[in-house]
């Protein structure tokens, strides 16, 4: 690891202050910012330690959304009885990242604002429509995720706070990774009021909408509908353990068993 | 040199750290508790693993700072004389063979009955994600974490 | 002696509560004063000349005490690292040997090759040096792939070999198989890869060295499996320290499988600095150099037939197999696929003539050497592949065509038409066993169940042999070996009748300090808390062999064996003294001397204070003390054996192979500790079903990087990839060995992979894929059923 300053600032507004240096890096969990650097591929000049800032943390589900703080680990939400009751399918998820000594150090928030490809949040992030709440401002799901590791954040900008609107039903599948316990795929599907989402992470630069899934299943919530279709594999993933278009036959897969296991 | 100070084992202690020190280190080369080990860099073997607060992480995931005024459990804190129930079961049940992730699996055993007191073998198998072992195939370790599971609720510890 | 604690009894381990409690001491845990830090700049490219080495900037950094390169090492005349086997080809040249320098003057040749070595006071500080070290480098094309290398125009790793073969050697007789194809009724063929592995023992190598520039005494603590080997390499090759001034210590060590055998560059850089700056110095792998740097395993491509009459009998095997050494000779690397490999491929069949090929093949890789079982899982795997496939082609039962030509009970001692003479075996009975306990007849309906599910579900089985317990000398000598492979032990009674046991072999998981313990406190009669096993450091135990090719029991036991005899015929002396008997009259049971048919009687302790306190000592015959040593060289290998069955169920959306249930019956001899067998059984188990389904180190075949570098790639077989396994053993003894042990390391690494595939082609059948490659992964076996698939649609 290469030398930094670290700061372990108590408020939100303490560690806005501290962002001001370019190469300054937020660090909420490191489970991906601890690794990168160690292996020296990223050098930040100054951490910025957020696990101390107490407003970004807990979980708060209210009748139509589930809304967690930022710092909230996974291991947290996976346990949580309100988030387990409201949307079951998103406690599963978060019970699926990584591994335990993973779950619980990392947050939502560093989740996120990594944006991983291969990382299980986003697939719920834009399956259910979430809000990511920053120190700044609201950003749609639709709009967050930009590309490979790239977010609408802006430097210094901060994620304090997720909230996902309660579906009606809803499902994660993932394809796990054998080596890295990361999602080769991950699919989320939702049915609201409002129709049927599905947020798929692993098989593109960053997690996506499968639209064309989404209109066949808001005819007909059932596996059946989705016979047939598939996402195309233009675009997507490819490596040694899987290759575009096993990605692409995955997220048909997965999406099948998603809608089976939210149906049933 | 930014000094750190926590709880190791109970004990208060203290020592200076540079910021990009990370928790391992410092508890191998500064308190010399060498029963943590590092069996890799990218945060996946688990050799490492120790509580934090009473949870089970990866100290080569974390920086020493980060645990300022924190509670740390290592391997050497378990034993009070006699092996604690989940040790002792795995020496039982030879769940151990070259003894380099033992105390990490140890560790993350712990933790898991902490949440789930009775575990299932896909249960502890689940669990284990992020503890590799390259000696047992993992056989007797699932059966030494189950009867280690069986004495801590027999209220041995 | 309490039965609990003797031979075959599961005693719990000496050695865990160290372990347990955190207070083992591995090489990294060891510091000493002063000590400064080591960290080795490896070359980022797979081929390339050093055009220029600039360490100016770096040497000027914080904490920097100096930095080498290769020029510095050859100016104080440091030697190469040696390779210890010569293999000769087929016109009886000897192989090329390319120079080895523990740090490259002039060309690099693998990603990873050591470049230069900075020392600094901390270990951040000497990687920081690291990073400014500015070296100019003019990439060469590289020979990566296995085949390719053979090819003509592919680039040349060695100037001197010739498309880049290092040898090309064969065994057996090579007209007779020919006579036996003419005449064949049915030839099947088949094309494999055995694909490479990383050994991944979970503590990364390490080394720490001091100098005493008082005594001119250089201490090396080092994670080996064999320090002896090591003082004798690099002392008097690399480095000419003599050895009586050179210490090697092999602590506690975090699992080998082989890995740590070798003499590695890292051991002779340190130590040579160590003594250059008069501190000492550790250097500790990380993991992703350890991808780099430690020696990787099998990596063969092999075309193979076989030849049989109208009844399936086997007339005949013809084997040519490409074997990657990688840019180095390694220690071991030339044995395994010669001698370790194509001496097995009777397996455990009559088969009557057989031939194989083998050629090395350099490339710009990290060395190859031996991995747990070493040549013969890839003798193992082709067979039973073969004869899976054999048995499909003739359309005969592959239970039934293993039956057919399965070496008989009653043919012992056997020689085999490469080389080996197996000793003992009853591989009938070791397949019975595993088909009724894996319940064999019973698959098709839960064939036909998995089916209503939607899975498929397959049943595969692998007879094997292993060749182990290595090895006689003057055979391992006249087939190339340069170093004798017999095994040492010292028993040292203490005056009150305790007993320390020196044993050159080294214990790095396999439980020695208890299995060893346990035939002393069987032998005199004692708790096995009076008996503490000693290894791994040169200046406590006699020269020995160390560990590896399951050979620690066989060899290293069978010499505790004979200085017990020692000890026990010394006692009866002294016994007989006390007893006023005739020592032919002296009985030894229970731990105690018994003149026979009187109740007079002398324990065990009483003769150890008597030879320490010799009071009334028959001194004119017999000198006083009481320790013995011996030094034990096998007459030949030996051969566990047995059958191994998996069920595994494929998910056909996704391509995903799950283990059901794995049975493995074994015959490795005499038992000293059942828990221990177990427990190696499992561990070799889970390393083959890694190679079979997980495991493959990848290289880009252009640029030579391995894009298996981290555990992020590179699937290490975790809990949840594995189901717990039914394991049992069928034993005969061995008939050479005073144990009549035979090894259980490496059978559970040999027997499985080829019984994991045959399932699952097992499973895949029905959709008609035929073959597949190891590992089967999720996208090899989903794009192996979507192309028989497209293949089936298409006819």
């Amino acid at each position: 690891m290469y030398s930094f300053a670290y700061h372990r600032p108590s408020s939100s507004a303490e560690a806005q202050g501290l962002s001001k240096s370019a190469d300054a890096r937020f660090l909420a969990g490191g489970m991906t910012l601890l690794p990168a650097m160690k292996l020296r591929l990223t050098q930040p000049s100054d951490l910025i330690d957020l696990s101390r800032v107490a407003e970004l943390k807990g979980i708060k589900a209210g009748g139509s959304e589930v809304r967690i703080g930022a710092m909230t680990p996974h291991a947290a939400v996976a346990a949580s009885a309100e988030v387990r009751k409201a949307i079951p399918a998103l406690a599963g998820l978060a019970g699926m990242i990584g591994d335990p000594q993973v779950r619980n150090r990392g947050t939502i928030g560093g989740s996120l604002a990594n944006s991983d490809p291969a990382a299980d949040y986003p697939a719920a992030v834009i399956g259910l429509n979430a809000t990511i709440h920053t120190s700044r401002r609201t950003i749609p799901a639709d709009s967050f995720f930009k590309g490979l590791f790239e977010t609408a954040l802006e430097p210094g900008e901060l994620i304090t706070a997720v909230s996902f609107p309660v579906p009606e039903r809803a499902a994660y599948e993932k394809f796990r990774h054998p080596a890295s316990r990361y999602a080769v795929v991950g699919v989320f599907v939702a049915k609201t009021a409002g129709g049927v989402r599905v947020g798929v992470t692993g098989a593109g630069p960053c997690a996506f909408r499968a639209t064309q899934f989404e209109q066949a299943l808001s005819k007909s919530f059932s596996p059946d509908a989705l016979k047939g279709l598939s996402v195309p594999s233009a675009g997507l993933n490819s490596d040694i353990h899987a290759g575009a278009d096993y990605r692409a036959h995955l997220v048909a897969v997965l999406a099948r068993r998603a809608v089976a296991a939210a149906a049933g | 040199m930014p000094t750190v100070t926590m709880t190791v084992n109970g004990r208060q202690v203290s020592g200076e750290a540079e910021p990009r020190t990370l928790l391992v280190q410092f508890l191998r080369d500064t308190l010399g508790l060498t029963g943590t080990h590092i069996g890799c860099d990218t945060s996946q073997c688990g050799t490492c693993v120790v509580h934090l607060d009473g949870l089970s992480v990866k100290s080569c995931t974390m920086l020493a700072v980060q645990a300022e005024g924190a509670s740390v459990t290592t391997i050497e804190g378990l034993a009070n004389g006699e092996l604690h129930p989940m040790q002792a079961a795995f020496r039982e049940h030879h769940g151990l063979q070259c003894g380099f992730c033992t105390p990490g699996m140890v560790m993350s055993a712990i933790d898991l009955v902490n949440h789930n007191p009775s575990p299932s073998e896909h249960d502890i198998r689940e669990w284990l994600d992020g503890n590799i072992c390259r000696c047992t195939g993992y056989h007797n370790i699932v059966k030494a974490i189950k009867a280690g599971a069986a004495a801590m609720a027999g209220g041995k510890r | 002696m309490t039965v609990q604690q003797g031979i075959g009894a599961p005693v719990r381990r000496k050695e865990d509560r160290r372990y347990l409690t955190g207070r083992g001491t591995y090489t990294d845990d060891i510091s000493r004063p002063g000590q400064l830090h080591a960290v080795i700049l490896r070359s980022p490219h797979a081929h390339a000349r050093i055009l220029k080495i600039d360490t100016a900037d770096a040497a000027r950094m914080p904490g920097v005490a100096a930095i080498f390169t290769g020029p510095d090492m050859a100016k104080d005349n440091v030697g190469g690292i040696p390779c210890g086997w010569l293999i000769k080809n087929k016109d009886d040249s000897p192989m090329v040997e390319p120079p080895h320098p523990a740090l490259v003057v002039d060309r690099v040749r693998h990603v990873g090759d050591q470049v230069a070595v900075v020392i600094a006071e901390a270990r951040n500080q000497a990687r920081d040096a690291a990073e400014a070290i500015q070296v100019d480098y003019d990439v060469l094309p590289a020979a990566v792939d296995t085949a390719g290398a053979t090819k003509s125009g592919a680039p040349q790793v060695w100037e001197q070999a010739k498309s880049n073969i290092c040898f090309d050697w064969h065994l057996g007789d090579k007209a007779a198989v020919e006579a036996a194809f003419a005449k064949a009724h049915h030839v099947t063929k088949i094309d494999l890869v055995n694909n490479r592995l990383i050994p991944n023992a979970m503590e990364p190598r390490a080394v720490v060295a001091e100098y005493d520039r008082a005594t001119g005494d250089y201490t090396v603590f080092t994670t080996s499996q064999n320090p002896h080997l090591i003082r004798l390499l690099m002392g008097a090759f690399v480095l000419h320290i003599p050895e009586h001034k050179l210490r090697v210590v092999a602590p506690d060590v975090g699992g080998g499988f082989g890995s740590k055998i070798y003499h590695y560059a890292e051991e002779a850089i340190v130590t040579w600095a160590a003594g250059k700056l008069g501190r000492p110095v550790k250097w500790t792998a990380e993991r992703s150099e350890a991808f780099m740097s430690d020696a990787h395993g099998r990596d063969h491509v092999t075309h193979a037939e076989l030849a049989m009459d109208q009844n399936g009998k086997f007339l005949a095997l013809r084997v040519s197999t490409l074997a990657n050494v990688g840019a180095y000779l390694s220690t071991f690397s030339t044995c395994v696929p010669t001698y370790l490999h194509a001496t097995l491929l009777a397996g455990v069949y009559t088969t009557p003539a057989i031939y194989a090929e083998v050629k090395a093949v350099f490339t710009n890789t990290v060395p190859v050497d031996a991995y747990r079982g070493a040549g013969r899982p890839e003798a193992t795997y082709l067979l039973e592949r073969l004869v899976d496939k054999a048995a499909r082609e003739m359309k005969i039962d592959r239970v039934e065509l293993r039956r057919r030509n399965l070496i008989p009970r009653d043919a012992f001692p056997y020689q085999t038409p490469v080389a080996l003479k197996y000793d003992s075996g009853d591989y009938q009975s070791t397949l019975d066993i595993a088909l009724k306990t894996a319940d064999w007849a019973g698959f098709e309906k839960r064939r036909a169940e998995a089916k209503a599910r939607g899975r498929l579900r397959g049943i595969g089985i692998s007879t094997y042999i292993e060749a182990c317990g290595i090895a006689p000398s003057a055979v391992v000598g006249s087939l190339g070996a340069r170093a004798g492979l017999y095994e040492s032990a010292a028993i040292r009674v203490h005056p009150t009748g305790s007993v320390s046991v020196m044993t050159g072999t080294h214990s790095h998981g396999q439980g020695h300090e208890t299995t060893f313990a346990q035939i002393v406190a069987d032998t005199l009669g004692m708790p096995i808390e009076n008996v503490e096993v000693v290894h791994g450091d040169s200046a406590k135990i006699p020269f020995g062999m160390g560990t590896y090719g399951s050979r620690s029991l066989a060899v290293g036991g069978s010499a505790i064996v004979k200085a017990l005899d020692k000890i026990v015929k010394k006692s009866k002396r002294i016994a007989a003294h006390l007893l006023e008997a005739s020592e032919a009259d002296i009985e030894f049971k229970n731990g105690a001397f018994t003149v026979a048919g009187t109740d007079r009687s002398v324990p065990f302790g009483q003769v150890a204070l008597t030879a320490y306190v010799p009071h009334n000592y028959p001194i004119t015959e017999l000198e006083p003390g009481l320790e013995e040593t011996a030094f034990y060289d096998p007459l030949n290998f030996t051969y566990p054996g047995g059958c191994h069955i998996c069920e595994v169920e494929v998910d056909p959306d996704t391509g995903v192979v799950e283990v059901k249930k794995f049975t493995a019956v074994d015959d490795i001899g005499r038992v000293i500790n059942p828990m221990i067998v177990e427990g190696q059984v499992h561990g070799g188990l889970a390393q083959g079903i890694g190679q079979a389904l997980y495991e493959s180190c990848v290289y880009d075949k252009e640029s030579g990087q391995i894009l298996t570098g981290s555990y992020n790639d590179y699937t290490m077989p975790r809990a949840d990839h594995l189901p717990s396994f039914d394991v049992a053993t069928h034993n005969t003894m061995c008939t050479h060995n005073p144990l009549g042990s035979k090894g259980v390391g490496e059978v559970g690494a040999i027997g499985s992979p080829p019984a994991v595939i045959n399932a699952v082609l097992d499973a895949l059948g029905p959709v008609g894929v035929q073959d597949i490659e190891m590992p089967a992964t999720p996208q090899r076996v989903w794009r192996a059923i979507q192309s028989a698939g497209a293949a089936r649609a298409a006819e």
